[in-house]
């Protein structure tokens, strides 16, 4: 590659950053305003017309917070954790198809990448917790530990039936394989994914490493400025990328019909997003063993039945 | 019939095995008889175990100062018996030199706590207490307030001096670093929740011991919103006391007034006229629905729920646009007066109520839906936080709490005050006792105070709003510019304040968190001699580590807002 090309990419990555950092902001302005809607209020409307530049009065006050570490904290572990969580987030974007010929990386192992990294995020969590030094914190690190080993195999396992019947781990093969959209297919395996979704954003009803009504704010407690919009940002981009993989690989991605890719892509993305938001308004939280019990007692089953069904009437469909 | 004869019977056995002395019978009807101190212990748990009938709760514990009277102490316990729905007071004299008393923790478990406020309030040692230490004031205030050579206002005393050194001293036992209790093993964990906490709707303080997530053991610690009304209550007149009746529950607007001014109009013998009475019983249906309603927003958002608070405060917006019309206040109306009410109802209020009435069957089925008919809340909610029957009168829990168990106790029912033996309406209960069955207790019971403010405005009676004794009720003040008789009594009465008749008189009324009671000691002057103030929260709190050991911390929150408490109305 010459130094043009070089150029070009290192671009469109800032690109690509810059444009994800700011949908994540204003969607952290639309669940204010649509959980306002929904709770009877008014949200954020006095910066900017209709409150649209709350997000940047958001960004700039924390932003020019004080860097503050509590002086009990581990300095570099505390440092680090925030970082993580938004990092390993934007990875997986890397992956992301947008449309048919929107695209950064195509990976021919993109799918086992993202269950990676969203492995990864979850350190963020547990460091950040850890390392405040603090005991909400320590029981919000805690918390979102034993989430994470709830949801992660069924997930995985849900995906699995997707593979099996794209044949690829690629996403953006995986979209092309679904003339009919895979939800159709695989209602029981969407089902599963979302829900584990939820768990991995850790949203309501799944929130439990924040819990504030107990935690007062959990993992993230002792944070504030810059490192709190971090978490913060790593949250709303999780969504973000959990409503994607979501219509990539159960939705069909960019195919229907009359609008462009592009277009398609984004209504069903925003439409998951939407689905994130109405949740928060209408539900309670669960309990953590609660929530265990659910991910290993009813999920991890539900995603195994899944699993076998599709390998069965697969085996049966090339059979005849 | 039955009831006296029983009574006598009672009080002669007393007099005969435990040397009690029988005293005149008070206003309020309630037998009382003094004991020797020493035997105290033996005969309340006789009266709780053996008695005919048996006084199961503990339903006050408390004291007077008689120095300004010539005496020296004078402890009261006020015992109720739910199964023979009587009362029975029993007071101890002692001295006011170094009083010391036997504790009757090892009767009721409910006396910790008052035995605590004993000491505190009035310096009274308690010999054999489990926990003596002050409870309402801060470790380190010098002085017990409630005795009569306390100082009433901060300007009767000394500038408050606080050294260095001692300041010191006092921060260092808030130190939680090396913090360890008795008995605790190294793998449990001590966490500070509150005093400022999103899960402690206000001011409350509670060291959790915990294992992992598991809850060992809770102490409250409470008194950050001690504001001191009872001792206020000895510098005000009569009358000038009921606005600070108000903000004992703030939630509940004149659900404290009632039975403040129903002890003072028992006091007095003053006759209530009906359409004052009925404008109570609605106004006070409309605060129990508003008390609820802030209940149902805080309890929704302890479990995480986002929407129900602000839909329940949206409802609860048109009910305090109702008490405005009605009342000209909203949360504290001090809308009540000695002898029945301060103004007779305005034009439109007929509509303004059944508005109301109409809007909030439909609020409180989507309360329904939001909390006890979601599957989630359910699941969080059910088994945890269990009392049984005999835990809660043990512990003096009352109200929902109590209808919680599976025990049908409601005062309005049971001694029906303010003519609510005329209204239709049910008792709603639940056996289960969790905090599942509270939640269901407590809706249904706004939807039986809607039937009943229906009632009240469908029969509203005419007539005067106010007692015309011109001896306890202010005289109206359109006649004090036609007469001299008129402008005398009012000038009389309002700046000097009216003077009430010597005695004592209990008055419980069920409030929305449980049985309220007034007692109001008069010396014939001005002001109150002595006014004892004993909420439902407070021994609601004092249950929360019995209610929460075992359980997991995230269970903490939701138990503790199924009891529905206000901070006010614990420290008072």
């Amino acid at each position: 590659m010459n130094v043009a090309q070089w150029l070009l990419t290192l671009a469109s990555l800032g690109l690509v950053l810059l444009g994800l950092v700011l949908v994540a902001a204003f969607m952290i302005y639309g669940e204010r305003r649509i959980l306002a809607l929904l709770q009877d209020r008014l949200g954020p409307n006095r910066a900017g017309p209709f409150g649209l530049l709350q997000p940047v009065a958001d960004i700039l006050k924390l932003i020019s917070k004080e860097n503050f570490v509590p002086p009990f904290a581990d300095r570099m572990v505390y440092t680090i954790a925030p970082v993580i969580v938004p990092l390993t987030v934007l990875l997986s974007f890397a992956v992301v198809p947008v449309s048919e010929d929107w695209w950064l990386a195509d990976l021919n192992i993109a799918l086992l990448y993202v269950l990676a990294l969203s492995s990864l995020r979850v350190y963020g969590l547990i460091l950040g917790g850890w390392s405040s030094n603090s005991k909400y914190p320590l029981l919000g690190g805690l918390r979102s530990a034993a989430q994470m080993i709830s949801y992660e195999l069924p997930m995985g396992l849900a995906l699995v039936g997707v593979v099996m019947l794209s044949g690829s781990f690629s996403l953006k093969e995986i979209v092309a394989a679904q003339t009919l959209p895979f939800i159709v297919l695989q209602p029981l395996g969407f089902i599963i994914f979302l829900v584990c979704g939820i768990a991995e954003t850790n949203r309501l009803p799944f929130d439990l490493p924040e819990a504030e009504n107990e935690l007062a704010a959990g993992y993230n407690t002792e944070y504030g400025g810059i490192q709190f919009a971090f978490f913060y940002l790593g949250e709303y981009l999780g969504i973000l990328l959990i409503a994607a993989l979501v219509t990539l690989l159960f939705l069909g991605g960019w195919h229907g019909p009359w609008l462009p890719g592009v277009v398609w892509f984004a209504l069903k993305t925003l439409a998951l997003i939407f689905l994130f938001f109405w949740l928060r308004t209408s539900l309670p939280r669960l309990r953590y063993d609660q929530l265990m019990d659910f991910g290993w007692k009813v999920m991890l089953p539900a995603a195994l039945l899944n699993l076998l069904m599709t390998a069965g009437l697969g085996l049966f469909w090339m059979e005849n | 019939m039955a009831d006296k004869d029983r009574q006598r019977a009672l009080t002669t056995q007393l007099q005969t095995q435990f040397n009690a002395i029988p005293s005149e019978l008070p206003h309020d009807r309630i037998n009382a008889l003094s004991i020797p101190a020493e035997r105290l212990t033996e005969t309340l748990a006789f009266l709780k175990h053996k008695a005919e009938p048996r006084f199961e709760m503990l339903f006050d514990l408390s004291a007077i100062d008689e120095t300004e009277r010539d005496g020296g102490l004078t402890v009261f316990y006020q015992l109720l018996s739910l199964s023979g729905n009587a009362d029975l007071r029993l007071k101890v004299s002692l001295s006011a030199e170094a009083p010391v008393l036997p504790s009757v923790c090892t009767v009721w478990s409910a006396a910790n706590w008052y035995e605590r406020e004993l000491y505190d309030m009035f310096g009274i040692h308690i010999d054999g207490h489990p926990d003596l230490r002050r409870i309402l004031m801060p470790e380190y205030w010098e002085g017990h307030p409630l005795r009569k050579a306390h100082p009433n206002r901060a300007t009767e005393m000394p500038p408050y001096q606080l050294p260095e050194a001692r300041y010191r001293s006092i921060m260092e036992s808030y130190r939680a670093e090396d913090y360890h209790e008795p008995g605790m093993s190294n793998e449990e964990m001590i966490l500070n929740i509150g005093p400022t906490h999103p899960g402690t709707h206000g001011l409350l303080r509670l060291v959790v011991r915990l294992l992992g997530e598991e809850i060992r053991d809770v102490k409250p610690d409470i008194g950050f919103h001690h504001r001191g009304a009872e001792k206020m209550a000895e510098r005000q007149t009569y009358h000038s006391y009921i606005p600070y009746t108000d903000r004992i529950d703030y939630l509940a607007g004149v659900q404290n007034e009632l039975p403040y001014v129903l002890a003072v109009e028992q006091l007095a013998g003053i006759t209530v006229p009906p359409r004052a009475q009925v404008i109570r019983v609605m106004l006070c249906e409309l605060c129990r629905v508003a008390s609820h309603l802030v209940w149902v927003a805080s309890y929704a958002h302890d479990t995480g729920a986002l929407a129900p608070p602000f839909y329940a405060f949206r409802e609860r917006e048109y009910l305090y646009d109702v008490m405005e019309l009605i009342t000209g206040g909203r949360m504290h109306p001090s809308f009540f007066r000695i002898g029945g009410v301060a103004l007779d109802l305005p034009e439109g209020w007929h509509e303004a109520v059944q508005g109301f009435l109409k809007r909030m069957p439909a609020a409180i089925d989507e309360y329904q839906a939001l909390l006890p008919n979601n599957p989630i809340l359910r699941g969080r909610t059910r088994g945890i936080g269990v009392l049984s029957i005999a835990e809660a009168i043990d512990w003096g829990v009352s109200g929902p709490n109590l209808r919680a168990c599976g025990l049908e106790w409601d005062l309005r029912k049971r001694r029906p005050y303010s003519g609510y033996e005329h209204y239709d309406f049910e008792i709603p209960t639940a056996t289960e006792g969790d905090a599942l069955a509270r939640t269901e207790v407590r809706l249904e019971e706004m939807r039986q105070s809607l039937r009943i403010v229906e009632q009240a405005m469908q029969n509203m009676p005419a007539g005067p709003v106010l007692s015309a004794e011109a001896r306890y009720a202010f005289p109206r003040k359109e006649a004090t510019l036609q007469d001299i008789e008129t402008l005398i009594h009012h000038f009389i009465a309002v700046s000097r304040g009216m003077r009430f008749p010597a005695g004592e008189s209990l008055f419980v009324t069920e409030a929305p968190k449980g049985m309220n009671g007034y007692f109001v000691v008069s010396d014939g002057s001005e002001n109150p001699y002595r006014l004892r103030i004993r909420t439902p929260s407070f021994p609601h709190i004092q249950a929360l580590a019995l209610l929460a050991r075992g359980h997991l911390l995230a269970d903490l929150i939701p138990i503790l807002g199924s009891l529905d408490y206000v901070l006010a109305d614990i420290d008072r």
